[in-house]
């Protein structure tokens, strides 16, 4: 386990679960992910395997009840998030750590400009005053690709198309330059052509300001482009964390290997993908032992009954299963 | 004593009823869009001269009530939507339960008896100055207020639960500006809309009130030229209200559309 | 004619609301597009979002009838069809959305929404009870739940069951319009299986929508690339996968993700003008020319025809 002083964000044993009338819904079920300076790292996982609810818990945006953290830690730079007060975690929200969502006509304020999206943050965090903060916002438009600053500045988030209101977004998050930038499927709800601009970019950033990019999304594809390390989550477990070589051409965990075996392309004509039966539990009815035992092929009776816990097989590379290490 | 044939006869011809009714229709149309509503039966006065000597008092009566209401509901229902299930919430919520059920003149009639009579603080009737207005507007406003409140409400809390409220949040916002600058603006839209229009309700209700409050504005007009069965009053006042009110909501639609970026464009 | 599917000219205008603007801004949703599917194959047609892919499905199914162009099903010309007619032809055509939950009607079980389409074609109840039970084994529902509403079933269920309603009305021909864009990684895969044996089994074929190309490239026969209304490559899968020729077809296929970005080349902006603009502004010339890498003033002022350049490879390019 890398300790450092560069390790950015470090998430230990994070368990949170959301608590309805009936029943009880285990979102996370312990945790652990670290982020060094300047690194992207995937988070990768279906839908219902907790990756947005991890996303939510770092910034401090989990709704409260119903969610409810139940044990856990949250480290960036040294500081648990968990033990700060609202306030001070909105002191880190849009300066330290900045976030981009999934569909930007919905994320972007359909009441106001682009400009006014951007100095505000600017004039809150930083304490700049209104004229220089439009000079930066026009900088930082320019920055992310958009060539027509001026224009954009003036404009309402309707008026643009889905490429530039996701550029707008990113500069919206990350006008403080902070050293971490959340990325919620940034690029699922765009063309395949917008979708690669949108990662270049999003490389360019981490590139020129070192900035950590923790990147979500179900799409392997995708992550492939942009991570360095990618962590594989399922069911409210980290399953499977390597370096993105480690991951694709060697992957441990059963789930991983069949996953990359699912997807399609054109290599794959003619065979029969090797799809993985059944569905991703819900979180409110998760197997015991480990959680993927019913779909899993290579399946044990030991499988049943505990939780793999994380096998360290050098190199970083991790994977909770009770068969890696045997093969 | 009846009157005599004679006399029914010269009476028609001035009126013109004698004339088959759909020329006296097309007649009447025509007079319309020359603002010439005739005259009253009874004073002989142009219609449209009584209406716009009263109707100064009724709108004012109409547009104090819509600003209490507004004062009432708007903070009111925006507050019960950010602090869900507090103090404020419950209280805005009984309110509106409450000024839903009671009748404008009931209220009125109230407070006439506790600060008209009772205490004499306000005028029990009459015209002329403000503090005549104060009692029939609040009747007025309160019960509208309920409707608007709720509008409110549930307005602020749709927005609330919009996704752009987390990308605000996201980027460390105050709680004040997230509810209070973010999604108040949308939130207002559709509710300005609604404020506005019921304007056009004020005015109806305010009928009501001036008889509570003995005001000598459209509403006595009216309701009097039914008793007397004054034609082309009534005729005049139905054609009257229909312009108003028609004018109101394209006001409204105008405001709406400079208001709403989205519709400004095209 | 003797091809199952054959497609000629088809064109789908979307005209522009309010008396003054119904002389100008027409939008060629979909713009002369002429292809032709082979019965037991699988045409995958690929585009980004606006290149008329879904107009076009609903057009060549007559849903929303074309503007203009010729469509022959299985040799007979839609267009001279009567109504009654058409209704009949239909069904032998069926067509899968791509959201499960507003293809279901949330108020009625599955059972009634699969009978459907058997009640019209007039079958006996026990009979139909078991051709329904038939179908849902058949796409992986089990029998036993055909009792319930669609929102006691996951997405992936939901899908399964819209594709056995389809095949209630036992169809030759499939339109398949994004039908496992929503659905998580591990399901597409199951969905997928799922459709190629059946276009085993029934002999089926199938116009494959999508905008992801490793899915098409992966499932198709024959490719069709599409762009702001009109087919700009066509080709067998190997073929195109091998040699794309059309530029846009090759930014396409850069823009797959898969270890590209390394190549360091600037992040371009795609230009400022709305896809219906566009659209309306390509008629004409070819409507790729302003983001095309090679494109040539030329190329903005006459259309590119289709021409053959190999084996059944179509291209509309001047510059190939």
């Amino acid at each position: 386990m890398e300790t450092g002083e560069n390790q950015l964000l470090h998430i230990k044993d994070l368990d949170v679960s959301f608590e309805h009338e009936q029943s009880t819904a285990h979102a996370l079920r312990g945790i652990d992910l670290s982020l060094n300076a300047g690194e992207t790292h995937a988070l990768v996982g279906e839908s219902g395997s907790g990756k947005t609810v991890t996303s939510m818990c770092i910034m401090g945006l989990l709704s409260v009840p119903p969610g409810k953290v139940n044990g856990g830690e949250i480290y960036f730079k040294g500081r648990n998030l968990l033990t700060l007060s609202e306030t001070g975690r909105r002191k880190v929200r849009g300066k330290e750590i900045g976030m981009i969502f999934q569909e930007p006509s919905k994320y972007l304020n359909p009441a106001f400009k682009i400009g006014e999206q951007i100095t505000e943050t600017l004039i809150l965090h930083l304490q700049v005053e209104r004229k220089k903060a439009t000079e930066q916002a026009l900088e930082l438009l320019s920055l992310v690709g958009l060539k027509e600053s001026k224009r954009i500045l003036k404009s309402y988030p309707h008026e643009l198309s889905g490429g530039m209101k996701q550029r707008a977004m990113i500069a919206m998050a990350i006008c403080c330059h902070p050293p971490l930038l959340i990325a919620d499927e940034p690029t699922t709800a765009l063309d395949v052509t917008l979708q690669l601009q949108i990662l270049r970019l999003l490389l360019r950033l981490n590139a020129t300001f070192s900035m950590g990019i923790l990147f979500i999304s179900h799409d392997l594809n995708v992550v492939k482009e942009i991570s360095d390390r990618i962590s594989v989550i399922y069911s409210g477990k980290i399953i499977e964390s390597a370096t993105k070589r480690q991951l694709f051409e060697n992957p441990k965990h059963p789930y991983t290997k069949l996953l990359l075996q699912s997807i399609p392309d054109a290599k794959k004509r003619g065979t029969r993908l090797k799809a993985i039966p059944g569905m991703v539990p819900d979180a409110e009815h998760i197997p015991a032992g480990c959680s993927f035992h019913p779909r899993c092929p290579t399946v044990e009776p030991g499988c049943k009954y505990e939780i793999p816990p994380a096998v360290d097989l050098g190199d970083g590379h991790k994977a909770a299963c009770y068969l890696t290490g045997k093969r | 004593m009846d009157a005599s044939e004679t006399d029914i006869e010269a009476i028609r011809t001035k009126l013109g009823t004698d004339r088959p009714i759909l020329t006296q229709y097309v007649q009447w149309i025509w007079k319309v869009f020359h603002f010439d509503f005739g005259r009253s039966m009874i004073s002989g006065q142009p219609v449209t001269e009584l209406i716009f000597e009263r109707f100064p008092l009724t709108l004012s009566l109409a547009l104090l009530g819509m600003v209490i209401s507004i004062i009432i509901a708007i903070p009111l229902g925006v507050i019960s939507a950010v602090k869900r299930w507090s103090f404020w919430d419950y209280l805005g919520m009984v309110f509106s339960q409450i000024g839903m059920a009671i009748p404008s003149f009931w209220l009125g009639i109230l407070l006439l008896l506790l600060l008209s009579v009772k205490v004499k603080l306000f005028p029990l009737f009459g015209s002329g100055t403000f503090k005549h207005l104060v009692l029939p507007s609040i009747s007025l406003g309160v019960a509208r207020a309920a409707v608007l409140l709720r509008m409110t409400r549930a307005s602020m809390l749709e927005e609330l639960s919009k996704e752009y409220v987390i990308t605000a949040k996201s980027k460390g916002l105050t709680e004040r500006m997230v509810n209070y600058k973010h999604a108040l603006k949308n939130a207002l839209l559709p509710v300005i809309t609604i404020a506005g229009i019921q304007l056009g309700y004020m005015l109806g209700g305010a009928i009501i009130i001036e008889q509570v409050f003995s005001l000598p504005g459209l509403g006595k007009l009216f309701l009097f030229g039914v008793y007397q069965r004054d034609f082309p009053l009534i005729q005049g006042g139905v054609i009257f209200v229909a312009f108003v009110f028609s004018f109101i909501n394209f006001t409204v639609d105008i405001l709406y559309s400079i208001l709403n970026p989205k519709i400004r464009i095209s | 004619m003797n091809r199952f599917i054959e497609i000629k000219e088809l064109v789908k205008l979307y005209y522009g609301h309010g008396f003054f603007n119904r002389m100008r801004s027409a939008v060629w949703a979909v713009d002369r597009v002429s292809f032709g599917i082979d019965r037991n194959t699988i045409f995958g047609l690929v585009g980004e979002s606006g290149c008329g892919k879904t107009s076009l499905a609903r057009s060549l199914l007559y849903l929303d009838p074309p503007t203009s162009g010729n469509v022959w099903y299985d040799g007979t010309l839609l267009g001279n069809l009567s109504t009654k007619e058409l209704r009949f032809l239909r069904k032998r055509m069926q067509i899968v959305f791509q959201d499960p939950d507003s293809a279901l009607n949330p108020k009625m079980r599955i059972q009634s929404s699969l009978a459907e389409g058997l009640i019209n074609r007039r079958f006996a109840h026990h009979e139909r009870t078991e051709r329904i039970n038939h179908l849902l084994d058949l796409v992986g529902i089990q029998p036993a739940h055909s009792q319930r509403y669609p929102h006691e079933f996951s997405g992936g269920q939901k899908q399964r069951i819209v594709i056995a309603r389809a095949l209630s009305m036992e169809p030759d021909f499939l339109v398949l319009d994004e039908p496992v864009s929503n659905l998580d990684v591990s399901i597409q895969a199951q969905i997928i299986n799922l459709l190629l044996d059946l276009k085993k089994e029934f002999s089926l074929t199938y116009l494959f929508i999508s905008h992801d190309l490793n899915l098409v490239a992966y499932l198709s026969d024959q490719i069709g690339v599409m762009y702001r209304g009109r087919l700009m490559e066509q080709a067998s899968a190997e073929e195109i996968m091998s040699h794309p020729c059309h530029p846009y077809t090759l930014r396409l296929f850069s823009s797959m993700p898969s270890e590209q970005t390394a190549t360091g080349e600037p992040d371009e902006i795609e230009p400022e003008v709305s896809k219906a603009e566009a659209i309306a502004v390509s008629h004409g010339t070819c409507p790729y020319a302003d983001q095309c890498a090679i494109g040539e003033q030329s190329c903005s002022e006459a259309e590119p025809e289709m021409k053959e350049i190999g084996q059944g490879h179509r291209v509309a390019c001047f510059k190939v």
